[in-house]
């Protein structure tokens, strides 16, 4: 047994020296042909680096970009940092496209997510000044983040190199009015689930997906959950901070001026002895 | 009538044969498996498809238990949500934090205190070890033997002793503040510490014997559920299951730099089976080399303050920022998109088992039931970490 735990460990670190070297061989080839690259096309990487509000591009992200801009051309919208992290916009129509491009020249083998998002600000429910805490207050105007967006649905997915230990951001705009995208499947047969989720959450369908089906809803569900305007029912039915209901001990039901009012609202059903003293304490209030 | 009655009888025999004919050579049965199966650890619903005992198709149908955090999370502050996402990976919560508020931290230019930096990174490891612990003995039950699962529900208690005695809570310590730590250290813990990982140790090598040892758990787990690296890394099987594939890949080591990994020595295992069994060893090392690291940080770690200057209230500037861990069941990342305000706009959870599960279909086509079972617990999956 002990045999077998070393021959495993030996075994492993075999694969490891074998991988290190082809990543080795593969590296002085790739940094030439990138740097060929950037020669022949340095006009998009300059501009771009000129109007990135953030930060400009690092080396690596640079490589990453000149890959795909080889293989995508002007599919490529637009591409910005965000903390060390590649963002590329692409169009709508090279989505799948964009997906074979990372997979085979980026080396990106490994899917993290897809999923979608939603820029239009949620609908505030009640009067803005009357101390609705429900939620943290967000800008009311529609913004997008980094790499722009034209409309205010758009699909993103992350990707990642297990080899190379990189990877990139894809997003694509997502036309608001017929939302769909083209479906992964065919590359990463780990989008199934992802995209099923972004389809029942999001109301985009995938062409191309094999069965959309709902994932995580009971399938007579109705409505995209995480759109924006889509109300979290739980503060809909109660106001936040949720208010305790205690229910009157027994002899203590007595509706009084401090509770009668409220109590005959909450229940208009109630007996018609509750409903009535609730209008006498209206009338004498009033 | 008597005649009658035998010649029906007759007959009834020859229809009885020709029943037992029809029904030996029938189809398809389907078999429900769960949600309430034990190797779930939830309730994960299996509908699989079988010819004989084999496995034809299968359909995992998640979503029992389907909490809406990314919702939950536009509707709350940062500060408020650390106490949702405690209850993704209810074994190791405390590493479900760290990626959250590491981003939170990103976004506001803010750097946790070496100190804090240090204590976070010995709670990661040791929610890392109670959660392998749990697994290396509760493999054993999903092949049929009772004796593991005992040992392994021991040896956690030490290390949930001790994350208890750092945070206030054994399961969800929401221990985490935007810029650094709730609370220090108490006083003589480190000590506790040091001898709680000669008993996580100690019980790795009593599991070893165990378990992996055992000719019956190898018999029932060598080439089952064989995953192939760039399958595995197609449907986004990450974290253990994706190095017991030989794939040698850790965002400790090979992802952006976060907490104090780059200051800490430790090895990569890899195992190139991709079966259930190597996927238990893979795990059984990585329990021990989580115990040496610990050990090597207590030996390391700084004095000084645990959290650095934060404003009073906690307004994250406007930005996208995507923060990945490798979290016990594997890749665990946030991807916040802020817009200025207290909290989050949106916020992808990109959880580690919902793509670990994600396989099921592929991996068990053609295994025979009870393999399922070893599959299941294998792959090692919390439903709070598939459901969301």
């Amino acid at each position: 047994m002990a045999d077998d735990l070393e021959k495993e460990q030996s075994g492993a670190a075999e694969e490891v020296s074998v991988e290190q070297q082809l990543a080795r061989t593969d590296e002085p080839a790739a940094a030439e042909q990138a740097r060929a690259d950037a020669d022949e096309a340095d006009a998009p990487p300059t501009e771009e680096q000129a109007e990135g509000e953030s930060r400009p591009l690092d080396e690596t992200e640079q490589e990453l970009l000149t890959r795909l801009e080889r293989e995508l051309g002007d599919a490529i919208v637009e591409s910005a940092d965000a903390f060390g992290m590649l963002v590329v916009r692409v169009k709508p129509d090279a989505w799948r496209r964009a997906a074979e491009a990372s997979k085979h020249e980026l080396e990106c083998d490994y899917l993290s997510f897809i999923s979608g998002v939603d820029w239009q600000p949620a609908p505030r429910e009640g009067d803005e000044a009357g101390g609705d805490t429900s939620a943290p207050v967000q800008p009311t105007e529609m913004t997008f983040g980094v790499a722009g967006s034209t409309g205010r649905l758009q699909v993103f997915a992350h990707l990642e190199s297990t080899k190379r230990h990189w990877g990139v951001t894809l997003k694509t705009d997502v036309d608001a009015s017929a939302p769909h995208a083209e479906s992964w499947v065919t590359t990463y047969p780990g989008a199934d689930w992802h995209e099923r989720e972004c389809w029942e959450m999001y109301g985009i369908a995938f062409d191309g997906h094999p069965s959309l089906r709902h994932l995580y809803l009971p399938s007579e569900f109705e409505g995209h959950p995480l759109r924006k305007d889509y109300p979290l029912l739980a503060r809909v039915v109660k106001p936040w901070p949720g208010l305790v209901d205690v229910e009157p001990m027994p002899g203590e039901d007595t509706p009084t001026a401090e509770n009668g009012g409220s109590s005959a609202d909450a229940d208009k059903g109630d007996g018609a002895d509750a409903a009535q003293s609730a209008d006498a304490d209206q009338g004498e209030s009033s | 009538m008597s005649v009658d009655f035998a010649v029906d009888r007759q007959a009834w025999r020859h229809l009885a044969d020709a029943q037992v004919n029809v029904e030996l050579d029938t189809g398809d049965m389907i078999l429900n498996l769960g949600p309430q199966h034990p190797a779930t650890h939830g309730t994960l619903r299996l509908v699989v498809r079988l010819d004989g005992e084999r496995v034809i198709s299968a359909d995992p149908v998640i979503g029992y238990m389907h909490r809406g955090y990314e919702k939950l999370t536009e509707f709350r502050t940062y500060p408020q949500i650390t106490t949702l996402i405690n209850r993704i990976d209810w074994l190791s919560s405390f590493a479900n934090e760290v990626p959250f508020l590491h981003g939170a931290e990103m976004l506001m230019d803010i750097e946790a205190p070496p100190r804090a930096q240090y204590i976070r990174t010995i709670l990661t490891e040791l929610s890392r070890i109670a959660t392998f612990m749990l697994f290396l003995g509760e493999m054993g039950l999903q092949v049929g033997a009772l004796t593991p699962p005992f040992y392994g529900f021991r040896d956690r208690e030490h290390v949930l002793n001790l994350i208890e005695a750092a945070t206030g809570g054994r399961f969800h310590p929401n221990f985490n503040r935007i810029g650094g730590l709730k609370d220090d250290l108490p006083w003589g813990w480190i000590n506790e510490c040091r001898n709680g990982m000669k008993v996580v140790l100690d019980a790795c090598n009593t599991l070893e014997e165990l378990v992996a040892e055992n000719e019956i758990f190898e018999a029932r787990t060598r080439s089952i559920g064989i995953i192939p690296p760039e399958v595995g890394a197609g449907y986004g099987v990450s974290g253990s299951n994706l190095r017991a594939s030989g794939v040698d890949w850790d965002l400790r080591r090979d992802g952006k730099p976060y907490l104090v990994y780059p200051e800490l020595d430790f090895k990569v295992w890899t195992h190139p089976d991709g079966d259930s069994y190597a996927r238990y060893w893979v795990r059984l090392q990585e329990t021990r080399e989580a115990a040496r690291m610990v050990i090597q940080m207590l030996d390391r770690i700084p004095s000084g303050p645990i959290m650095a200057k934060v404003p009073r209230i906690i307004k994250v500037p406007e930005g996208e920022v995507f923060v990945e861990t490798e979290n016990p069941l594997g890749q665990m990342a946030y991807y916040v998109i802020s817009k200025g305000a207290t909290g989050p706009f949106r916020v992808k959870i990109r959880s580690a088992s919902f793509s670990n599960v994600s396989i099921l279909p592929w991996l068990l086509r053609g295994v025979y039931v009870p393999d399922v079972i070893t599959i299941l617990g294998s792959l090692y999956f919390i439903l709070g970490d598939i459901d969301r």
